[in-house]
């Protein structure tokens, strides 16, 4: 049976980021669920309005859904908690820690996740050093083929699969177009799964494995946000004892980092069914074509009823 | 309708994926329309759309006359109308293309949903699949949507400082039909072209129509800027000189308002009968209310004072745009200097890419359109169109000064790195949509 959230519900999407679009979507997405277990929800963009909205309106709760920086990277979150307001979703410090990969990656691999080798550089190294010679070493060290992306931010964008050392350099160009700094690591091959995670009173648990199968093998921004463009399998194709592991080692991502409420995981499970961490999100999309409402849906459950109950929990903890 | 799935079965979130037309193809989502999406925020200067600049209308008199109309007429303008579009507005537009020369009668104009509905609907009658198409590298965005939703293949003819060239045309063509292709349409933008920001001359528009005649094909001229020239002068119109062998789209989106959708296409006898037909399959008929709404502006508003309102709006942001590039710009970058019309295309210093750098730009605060989304084959690469038509001049200045900004991280980044081959990205809209500024 439906329970109703107690006040007004504010859920924030759009912002600056390249992921405003995406973010719009699943703001939509999620007010629209959340009103179909009778809450009274709001939707709005981030500007310079929202400020001495929040602070005159004070809603019951706000359920941020902004993603790439700024959303993520847990600075609208710290306006949140300095107004006192209760948001659904990770705390600032726990957002800072997943969204800057290289970090989140650390961290996960000290809770002993198989996580891929890499190395994150800033532009200014390959200025000082030269080009040639640092990506030369890179590949010496990482080998091929290679993911390259920006440290911050989703949906791929920027993103490129290295399969040989020519390829490199516009690769880096392409991810220095989305921040200062780049992640190479490492191309694990495999089946690529993404694991979303639920908070409830007994914790953390993951809702089922997706499978992600994109159309020419790369689930860049265009796989992702164009229906048809993917072919999702849930559960995915794998025994069930490697779906259990990814499941558990979606969990430790979610509690290493101190996770709170949401959070998807993106990993790789390779041919020995070792699942290797790519990146977690925060905000995970809940678009038409994003991969945690099919979660949901295979779980059993209804968005609007789940993001009713973390609603709930939020302004439970105040 | 929520995805069904069978245990161990995939879905594609969409049970049409497989049976989408071919023509649907590059119907994708992309990274640079993504990056639109944040354009449309007014922290960022966009420089990318080419919304005309609708505040400087009459609005009072506009609403007037809309609700005169509803109250006079409403039974008429309410209804169905005619599917060639409405008589006395056929009329009034014979008067509105008196300045670019061309004569004609009412009936021989076909009034359509913005002259996009008219282009549509020339390649919908003219072009079958694997009909070529000569174009001007670049051509409007748009029209390059509607050759690739018929399946045309399009063909990029280089331009100079004058537009597009005769002997390439020329050569175009020749080498078309050489490979045993059949080339339908030569689709030409005369008057202070979008993207490239240049101007057919008399003389090069007599070259061009005695190309076209000579390989015995037809002209579309496409003149949605032409009364939009600075020094106040009309350039005439090739229609104005070739009537059986070119067929001419106007709109009042430039003069009047674009959200009201009315255009036409002036074509020969023949044409037209399939283009009304043709017409009433699409849309039945074109709007009745916004057709009535021009027809009533027209015959009581002094639209062409008002035109004169807009070329001078234009003119001073065209002047902030061009003193800011000329200022601010890294050495190596050019671009063109319209005499009209909304756009300058700019070429980068050697080795950037104006695509990858979007993402740099809109992080800036400042948007533009990647010459790639202007061509049908990957050129473009080098350049981007940069649009003046709806920011005040000081916010211009800012968006130059950001661009330049960006330019010259852009330039340190190629200098690491070389100029590499850029990722290609998965084919989708490299262009806005209509609304952004």
């Amino acid at each position: 049976m439906s329970r109703t959230t107690s006040g007004r519900v504010l859920v924030l999407a759009g912002g600056l980021s390249p992921e405003r679009d995406v973010s719009i979507r699943s703001g939509r997405r999620v007010a629209d669920a959340l009103r179909t277990t009778g809450s009274d929800v709001e939707l709005r963009d981030v500007d310079a309005a929202l400020l001495p909205s929040l602070a005159a309106e004070r809603p019951a709760c706000v359920v941020p859904l902004l993603h790439g920086a700024a959303g993520e990277d847990g600075a609208v979150r710290d306006v949140l908690a300095a107004l006192g307001l209760p948001f659904v979703g990770s705390d600032p410090t726990a957002c800072r820690r997943a969204f800057d990969k290289p970090v989140a990656s650390g961290l996960v691999a000290a809770a002993g996740v198989a996580v891929p080798a890499s190395v994150a550089l800033p532009h200014s190294t390959f200025r000082e050093l030269g080009a040639i010679a640092v990506l030369d070493a890179v590949v010496a060290r990482l080998g091929l083929p290679l993911m390259v992306k920006p440290t911050r931010g989703g949906s791929s964008l920027g993103a490129t699969v290295v399969r040989s050392a020519s390829e490199l350099p516009a690769a880096m160009v392409a991810s220095f177009a989305y921040g200062d700094t780049a992640l190479i690591e490492h191309f694990v091959p495999g089946t690529e799964v993404a694991v979303s995670v639920v908070e409830g009173a007994d914790g953390p648990r993951a809702l089922p494995v997706v499978e992600v199968v994109a159309d020419g093998g790369f689930y860049d921004y265009g796989a992702r946000y164009t229906a048809g463009a993917t072919e999702f399998f849930t559960p995915a194709r794998l025994p069930d004892d490697v779906l259990a592991t990814c499941a558990t080692t979606a969990v430790t991502v979610h509690r290493t980092l101190g996770l709170r409420d949401w959070s998807r995981s993106d990993l790789v499970v390779d041919a020995a069914g070792t699942p290797w961490f790519l990146e977690v999100n925060v905000a995970p999309g809940m678009t038409e074509t994003s991969t945690y409402p099919q979660a949901v849906l295979a779980a059993g459950l209804d968005l609007g009823e789940l993001t009713a109950e973390l609603v709930r929990r939020a302004i439970s903890r105040g | 309708m929520e995805p069904t799935q069978q245990p161990g079965a995939g879905t594609r979130l969409d049970p049409w994926v497989d049976a989408y037309a071919a023509r649907t193809r590059g119907l994708t989502a992309s990274q640079v329309r993504a990056l639109f999406a944040v354009a449309s925020r007014p922290e960022v200067v966009s420089l990318a759309g080419g919304m005309p600049f609708v505040s400087a209308l009459p609005l009072d008199a506009m609403a007037d006359t809309v609700a005169r109309l509803i109250r006079d007429r409403g039974a008429v303008a309410l209804q169905y109308g005619s599917g060639q579009g409405d008589v006395r507005l056929r009329e009034q537009i014979l008067e509105v293309m008196a300045p670019v020369g061309v004569t004609a009668h009412p009936d021989d104009i076909v009034v359509t949903a913005g002259s996009q509905m008219a282009l549509d609907l020339v390649v919908r009658v003219f072009c079958d699949p694997g009909d070529v198409v000569l174009v001007e590298a670049p051509t409007y965005v748009t029209a390059l949507g509607v050759f690739s939703s018929y399946q045309c293949e399009v063909v990029h003819v280089p331009m100079d400082d004058e537009g597009l060239r005769p002997d390439a045309l020329r050569e175009a063509i020749d080498a078309a039909r050489a490979a045993g292709k059949r080339v339908k349409l030569v689709y030409t933008i005369p008057s202070f072209h979008n993207p490239a920001g240049v101007c057919q001359g008399p003389a090069r528009r007599a070259e061009v129509l005695e190309v076209v005649r000579s390989a015995g094909l037809l002209l579309l001229e496409d003149d949605p800027y032409g009364l939009l020239g600075f020094d106040g002068s009309v350039p005439r119109a090739i229609r104005a000189d070739e009537s059986e062998g070119v067929v001419y789209l106007g709109t009042f989106s430039k003069t009047i308002a674009a959200g009201l959708r009315v255009g036409w296409a002036v074509a020969p006898h023949g044409v037209r009968e399939k283009l009304v037909l043709a017409n009433e399959t699409a849309t039945l008929c074109p709007s009745n209310l916004t057709q009535l709404t021009i027809s009533e502006y027209l015959a009581t508003q002094p639209w062409f004072d008002q035109v004169k309102v807009f070329r001078e709006v234009y003119r001073e942001r065209r002047d902030a745009l061009l003193e800011s590039l000329a200022g601010l710009m890294p050495e190596g970058t050019r671009w063109t200097v319209p005499a009209g019309g909304f756009y300058s295309w700019v070429t980068l210093p050697d080795g950037l890419d104006a695509a990858a750098m979007l993402p740099r730009a809109v992080a800036a605060l400042v948007a533009y359109v990647p010459g790639t989304g202007f061509f049908a084959d990957g050129q473009g690469r080098q350049s981007l169109r940069l649009s003046y038509c709806y920011p005040e001049p000081e916010r211009i200045r800012e968006g130059v000064r950001r661009l330049a900004g960006v330019i010259e991280t852009e330039l340190e980044i190629v200098e690491t790195f070389g100029s590499p081959t850029a990722v290609a990205e998965r084919e989708g809209p490299s262009a806005p949509s209509p609304d952004l500024a």
